[in-house]
């Protein structure tokens, strides 16, 4: 069954905040084997005119992800979770993320679509301070693949 | 900003060093407790095969992650990034053996923009497949 078209322009509330330590940008870091200092060693990053530890770009799917599963596991709209794919996805920032920021995500469900039997789902996750600040935006598009005929 | 390139010596078409990243299950393992995402697809061949793919599969943020190194490695500050987008046309398929798979990364310098941005065209292949499409990078150059 298709997914519910009433989802389209939905916005969650902002997700509790999230608080970027050192030791976490380092644990991800190390996780996608980047060794770049700026991630590490808080002196390296400073010297590159940051205030403390940057997270690499893709970090932000540590915040943003679960704020989609408000969306994606909601049972109202009916994603397969179990078949779920990343189809698509893209940052924006404004700045990076930086250890000692505090964020919070609000996800707003964009798009809705059936392509070939596959139901596809774009959010978009704004991320900001707790002060207001934005900071950066994730845009995300997930794929429930039909199951085999 | 204060990268290893800068925006007046890059020139469209110039190419970024070439990579490649051998990817396993004990990355994808590693991988799945930093970033929060334990979807059983990208550790359990099991339930991988229950839901019709054909092996355990990388998690495509993985992928995202590593590709981005031929972009960050090259700007050196990473804060240089500004936008990062990639599809995932293929998943990368990491069989369960010492050597996994392996993502090979190619980037090149697309258009040069106002404000010392630069587009960077990225292309990502495993096992002969391309596994990224309309992979592309902003970054902001010294």
């Amino acid at each position: 069954m298709p997914l519910d078209q009433s989802f389209v322009g939905r916005s969650y509330p902002p997700t509790a905040p999230y608080a970027v330590g050192r030791e976490k940008i380092r644990e991800f870091a190390t996780a996608i084997g980047d060794a770049n200092p700026a991630y590490l060693d808080v002196e390296a990053a400073r010297a590159l005119g940051h205030p403390d530890l940057i997270a690499p770009p893709t970090f932000a799917i540590v915040l943003t992800l679960p704020a989609g599963h408000q969306v994606a596991l909601d049972p109202t709209l009916g994603l397969d979770y179990s078949r779920v794919v990343h189809g698509e996805q893209r940052f924006t920032f404004v700045r990076p993320i930086h250890a000692g920021d505090e964020l919070t995500v609000v996800v707003t469900v964009d798009k809705i679509r059936s392509l070939g039997g596959n139901d596809v789902i774009t959010t978009r996750g704004e991320i900001a301070t707790t002060a207001g600040e934005p900071v950066a935006t994730a845009h995300s598009t997930l794929v429930s693949r039909a199951p085999d005929a | 900003m204060n990268t290893l390139v800068t925006f007046a010596e890059v020139e469209v078409g110039h190419p970024l060093p070439s990579r490649s990243f051998p990817i396993t299950r004990a990355d994808l393992v590693r991988y799945a407790g930093a970033s929060g995402d334990f979807n059983p697809i990208h550790w359990n061949q099991r339930f991988a095969a229950c839901v019709g793919l054909p092996d355990v599969i990388a998690h495509g943020m993985f992928t995202m992650a590593v590709a981005a190194r031929a972009v960050t490695d090259w700007v050196g500050d990473p804060g240089a990034v500004v936008e990062y987008s990639v599809r995932f046309t293929k998943p990368v398929v990491v069989p369960d053996d010492e050597s996994g798979a392996l993502v090979e990364v190619e980037a090149v310098v697309a258009e040069k923009l106002d404000d010392h941005l630069v587009r960077i065209d990225l292309t990502a292949r495993s096992a002969g497949e391309k596994v990224l499409g309309m992979a592309r990078a902003v970054v902001r150059l010294s």
